[in-house]
């Protein structure tokens, strides 16, 4: 399923490359983001993750490639054009606006589609409210935890009511405690019609919420696939733990 | 921006006319004229620099573009003062759309920011001492023409209540930025440039608008000083001092506040002449001192104390 | 329009001179910015600091600027040391707009300090060698600014050798190029930071000796200097050595060809202009080397 024809992919990333000088961070990576599923994009350290979603979101012009989001061609176009169109990411390193409260952060991502400040106001504080963050908002942003940042950094984004969220390991980090109350919320986010394509370590989450993988290793797309059949795949293996890992584990089994 | 949150700025103006009807000292009042002309220039640079977070050091280059356009249109070419000040804060307006598209679109920040605006105000400079329409090194003089026809008036309480009447309109201006999304979106690239970029905050466009309205507020200061001394020479109007002071007033009373700016310039001119009567005029020693206090207020940042009372007349939990 | 060539010779032979003082001042903002990363706005006022100094020892103690050269720059180096490491360090804790502010007080405090005890009069010493030339196959070129070269010359191959054979050198290399990497190996970042800054101080002094015999002192001399020195800067490619010498030649010479065209106020636009061109279309220097 490549996504053509019938199903035509929502986000379609044809042969995207970055070169930083000698090193080739992506190397013609190519997968499709199904509308309305959570897609997990998963991958070792170093692997080009943060700088394929850096491309796809228009902070980093690509070397080569194509994306195409709701089959319109948007390769290298502004951020703030692209979140228009209702492309939305949050950064693993978290970038609040520190000298602002939470409320007021995340109403910079309300009044991208409503203009009045009473509506972009009313907006953040429901998001606030939805994303758990509810006794923080008059908070200043700076005063909050490691997962108060990585809910702030989701609620910031799902204020400019995208199509869809690229989430950047919003759940590294996070207690086991804070990690239950959390996935509920991804849930619910996407129920409400929007599309994920989530980076993430945590194994445990992308099981249970992704129902499609892609795998980047080295810069390249290695596998795709169901999450479950994708850690199998003895290339998926190796790539995490080493050459020869798979065979090692299959001789155990 | 609600009724109540305007009226403090209602107060300030309520209070400068009692200033202006019961205060007679002509030294007094010419204080108080020429700390709200500086206010109104402070006021400009806080748009930019205290809720944009750009700290231009060239501000001069906007006061002497609204000075000088004005002062050459009335002398130069007869026009009346009240199209003369409009067109003098629309130049200005204009200069800071340029210098921002330039600057801004070459992605200069922070120190080079502050840099480059420096550079363009001395070239301004620089030109006016040398052009024969700004009349060179030897200024320019606007005749006295009496009467509030011609924007010119014997008496300075009627200065006063203009300037009160410019600086409340430029709060007004601040106050309804500071509750605009064009508001929320330039203190988000203040804060956090690629994040507002990832939230769709067009960040060129908020820095071109915010250097625009920065401009003509300090354009407008330009204008006004021009029409209270009825002289300007090009280090006056492009001179680094009115840079550097509507700079430190907002930040010593408190940058990216409605009142920060007023408050600044009440106290710089009040330790400039306080130390001038303590002391006795030793030239320099009033920079001295604003020199210190600008280290200090670095050192040691007490934006609390006009936060707090921002905070208060701004009600709680809005932004 | 029109000049012989004996002329523009010598405008350019005086230009490179004069240009090498320059990037003697340039040397001194583009270590520290190399280094600490900060723009140094009072550099300018620095330099009328060190102008004065060096004025008032010849005054004082009738010391001639060139026999002050050694000991004010010792003293500028404790200078810079102390200022970087009590108040400007402290004040800005590492935050660009807060070092921006820092070194702007300082220098509304030093110039305005300048003024209160010398007043705006501009002052020059009456050196005997002040006009003096030296003949030069066609050219005529100034004394001063002939020892100005040299002195400049040595400087950069004395700070060469600092940089490349001891361990404050080498130290000071290693915080510019991975400031929490030199932290972690046991290097005083701090102290070495307010060596460079004392350093960059001491260039001014050495640089001011060299302007003081044909240059007069006034309390914004500096001024005109900093905005110079800035332009060099930018154009050497901001923290590079190399470049802050080479951009003080050419800065040198374009100033000297301005001047005779279009005459000495109009002239310095050129500089201005160039400064703005620089920033807006390469911010990374035309001569590219990042040190
Ligand atoms: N701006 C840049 N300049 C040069 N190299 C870069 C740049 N950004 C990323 N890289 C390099 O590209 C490679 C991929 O980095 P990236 O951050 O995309 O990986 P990642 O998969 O997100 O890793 P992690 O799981 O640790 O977040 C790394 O080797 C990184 O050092
Ligand atoms: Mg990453």
């Amino acid at each position: 399923m490549t996504g053509q024809g019938r199903d035509p992919a929502f986000l379609a990333v044809r042969d995207l490359t970055k070169r930083f000088g000698g090193l080739t961070a992506v190397s013609e990576a190519t997968f499709d983001v199904r509308e309305g599923s959570i897609t997990g994009l998963i991958g070792p350290n170093g692997a080009g993750k943060t700088t394929l979603f850096a491309m796809i979101a228009g902070f980093e012009q690509p070397s080569a490639g194509l994306v195409l989001l709701d089959g319109e061609e948007i390769t290298g176009r502004k951020p703030h054009d692209l979140a228009k169109l209702g492309l939305a990411r949050t950064f693993q390193i978290v970038q609040p606006f520190a000298g602002l409260s939470v409320r007021e952060n995340i109403a910079v991502g309300a009044f991208l589609r409503l203009p009045k400040r009473r509506d972009a106001l009313a907006l953040a504080e429901q998001v606030g409210q939805r994303l758990g963050l509810g006794p923080q908002l008059d908070k200043p942003a700076a005063a909050l935890t490691v997962a108060g940042r990585k809910r702030l950094e989701v609620a910031r984004a799902l204020a400019t009511r995208p199509r869809i969220l690229l989430l950047d390991e919003v759940l590294a980090g996070l207690n086991p405690s804070e990690l239950r109350d959390f996935l509920p919320v991804l849930q619910d986010i996407r129920a409400g019609g929007v599309t994920i394509l989530m980076i993430e370590h945590v194994m445990q989450a992308v099981m249970s919420l992704c129902e499609h993988v892609h795998v980047l290793a080295g810069g390249r797309i290695i596998a795709s696939g169901e999450a479950a059949e994708v850690v199998r795949n003895p290339a998926v293996i190796e790539a995490y733990l080493g050459p020869g890992a798979a065979q090692r584990l299959a001789a155990h089994a | 921006m609600t009724a109540r949150e305007t009226l403090p700025i209602l107060g300030f103006l309520i209070g400068a006319v009692l200033v202006s009807l019961f205060v007679t000292s002509n030294v007094v009042l010419n204080f108080l004229v020429f700390t709200l002309i500086l206010a109104i220039a402070a006021q400009g640079w806080n748009l930019l620099g205290g809720y944009g977070g750009q700290y231009s050091f060239g501000h001069a280059a906007f006061f002497g573009m609204g000075a000088y356009v004005s002062a050459i249109l009335q002398q130069r070419f007869g026009v009346n003062a009240y199209p003369a000040v409009a067109f003098g804060i629309a130049a200005a307006a204009v200069l800071g759309y340029a210098i921002g598209a330039m600057v801004f679109r070459a992605g200069l920040r922070g120190s080079y920011f502050a840099l480059v605006t420096l550079a363009f105000a001395e070239v301004l400079r620089i030109l006016a001492n040398a052009t024969e329409i700004t009349g060179g090194a030897a200024g320019l003089l606007i005749s006295l023409n009496l009467g509030a026809g011609n924007l010119q008036f014997a008496d300075r309480s009627s200065f006063l209540i203009l300037g009160a009447v410019l600086l409340a309109l430029a709060m007004l201006i601040t106050l309804a930025l500071e509750k605009s999304r064009l508001g929320a979106q330039l203190v988000a690239v203040r804060e956090n440039e690629s994040a507002a970029a990832a939230l769709g905050v067009d960040i060129l466009a908020v820095k071109l608008r915010a250097i625009s309205l920065s401009a003509a507020l300090t354009g407008a200061a330009g204008a006004l000083y021009a029409q209270y001394f009825l002289y300007i020479d090009s280090n006056i109007a492009f001179g680094t001092w009115i840079s550097v002071e509507a700079l430190l007033a907002p930040i010593i009373g408190g940058a990216g506040t409605v009142f920060g700016p007023l408050i600044g310039a009440l106290i710089l001119q009040g330790l400039s002449e306080g130390t001038k009567l303590l002391i006795g005029k030793i030239p320099g020693l009033d920079l001295i001192i604003f020199g210190v206090l600008l280290i200090l207020v670095v050192r040691f940042p007490l934006h609390r104390i006009p936060g707090l009372l921002a905070a208060r007349w701004r009600g709680k939990g809005a932004p | 329009m029109g000049y012989p060539p004996e002329i523009l010779l010598e405008a350019v032979a005086n230009g490179l001179l004069m240009g090498a003082v320059y990037g003697l001042v340039a040397l001194g903002l583009t270590l520290v910015y190399g280094v600490l990363h900060i723009i140094n706005f009072a550099h300018g006022a620095l330099l009328t600091l060190a102008m004065y100094a060096a004025y008032v020892a010849h005054g004082a103690f009738g010391l001639d600027p060139y026999a002050a050269m050694v000991p004010l720059a010792g003293l500028f180096f404790v200078l810079g040391y102390l200022v970087q490491r009590l108040v400007i360090g402290p004040a800005s804790r590492g935050d660009d707009s807060n070092m921006l502010l820092v070194t702007l007080g300082l220098s509304i405090i030093i110039e305005n300090a300048m003024l209160a005890i010398f007043r705006s009069d501009t002052m020059t010493l009456r050196l005997p060698y002040a006009m003096s030339m030296v003949e030069m196959g066609d050219v005529l070129l100034s004394l001063p600014r002939l020892i100005g070269f040299g002195v400049t010359l040595l400087v950069a191959l004395l700070l060469f050798v600092l940089m490349t054979r001891t361990d404050t050198g080498r130290a000071i290399r290693a915080v510019a190029k991975e400031r929490t990497g030199a932290a972690l190996v046991g290097i005083d970042v701090a102290h070495i930071y307010a060596v460079t800054f004392g350093i960059g101080t001491a260039c001014l002094a050495i640089a001011a000796c060299l302007l003081l015999p044909s240059f007069y002192v006034s309390p914004r001399v500096g001024n005109a200097f900093v905005l110079v020195a800035f332009t060099i800067v930018v154009l050497g490619g901001m923290g590079s050595v190399t470049g802050a010498l080479l951009g003080g030649l050419f800065i040198g010479v374009v100033e000297s060809l301005s001047g005779l065209y279009f005459g000495d106020s109009l002239g310095q636009i050129g500089i201005f202009l160039i400064f703005i061109l620089v920033l807006l279309l390469r911010p990374t220097g035309l001569f590219g080397a990042r040190a």
